[in-house]
């Protein structure tokens, strides 16, 4: 455990989201009421997958220029922890549809685009670990990796905006004046974004170390 | 010594969760009504909210520690693994 400080800090920040994100000032707003405050949990759900999903992609493209098991390791555990961040994005979004729009699902650009996105990444994690072949697995699996970000930023970022939803952020504007309203938020909001970010970097990082160290003693094995 | 070190780690565990909950313990006490017979108030005040917090607090340490001791297991393999 050397190098642990920014492990500290995550604890430290994530407990501090939980208390202020709970306690801390909200403008007080018909319909949303207290569930505003699901802004400290549900959207950096979505912050930290794209930025794990950005991490993936980047070792993805080392991998294709220099191969390494590393770099295949690196890409393929940052995807996973993304979509299980998504996963939990989705399933926290659809909870607060319900009580907000009064429907757990509604056939909207952006939650549609974001569970479409979901099923490609789900893609790339069934391909990855289909082929046998390690090095066939992981070139592919780049390949495919790419092609994923490629389709899935647009899904998220770019077509809901294009059309009206019941989402936040959409109709062109950027996704931020949905709570520009309260500068006070902000404060929360981006410790917040930070905070569970470095907690899905912490688990990629546990599981890029014991996919290692598995395939360290695998090589032992055979030596 | 496999066991030993469970057991270490199960200890130390321990002593981080009393550590960050028993300082609460007396705040949580102290708490006297100043009217009516209704107490512990701070925890019974704004619907409740504060149990709530506690309790994702608490969710969120266990499952912090958890993904600490995994970690730790983790390195000791690697250590295990390089000698």
């Amino acid at each position: 455990m050397k190098n642990a400080w920014w492990k500290v800090l995550t604890v430290v920040l994530l407990v501090y989201t939980v208390v202020m994100g709970l306690l801390g000032p909200v403008p007080r707003l018909a319909i949303l009421n207290e569930t505003i405050r699901n802004l400290y949990f549900h959207v950096p759900m979505w912050f930290g997958m794209t930025i794990i999903f950005t991490a993936s992609l980047v070792n993805s493209i080392r991998y294709l220029l220099r191969p390494s098991y590393r770099l295949d390791v690196l890409a393929y555990e940052s995807a996973r922890t993304g979509v299980v961040m998504g996963l939990l994005g989705l399933a926290t979004g659809s909870l607060w549809a319900r009580y907000t729009w009064g429907t757990w699902w509604t056939p909207d650009p952006r939650l549609n685009g974001a569970a479409v996105a979901m099923l490609i990444y789900c893609a790339y994690l069934v391909l990855r670990s289909s082929i046998a072949d390690e090095q066939q697995s992981a070139r592919i699996g780049a390949v495919y990796n790419i092609f994923a970000f490629c389709a899935a930023i647009p899904l998220l970022f770019i077509l809901p905006r294009l059309t009206d939803s019941l989402h936040p952020g959409a109709g062109g504007n950027p996704g931020f004046n949905y709570y520009d309203q309260a500068k006070f938020m902000r404060p929360v909001f981006y410790p917040a974004v930070f905070a569970w970010t470095l907690l899905g970097v912490w688990i990629t990082e546990v599981t890029v170390r014991l996919a290692l160290v598995k395939q360290k003693l695998y090589e032992k094995q055979l030596a | 010594m496999k066991n030993n070190w469970l057991n270490r780690a199960a200890r130390r565990l321990l002593l981080a969760l009393a550590a960050l909950l028993l300082p609460l313990l007396p705040a949580l006490a102290q708490q006297t009504a100043a009217a009516g017979p209704e107490m512990a108030d701070t925890m019974r005040q704004d619907g409740k909210i504060y149990v709530v917090v506690g309790v994702i607090l608490i969710v969120l340490v266990g499952l912090l520690a958890y993904l600490f001791s995994i970690d730790r297991k983790v390195g000791r393999l690697e250590r295990e693994v390089r000698d």
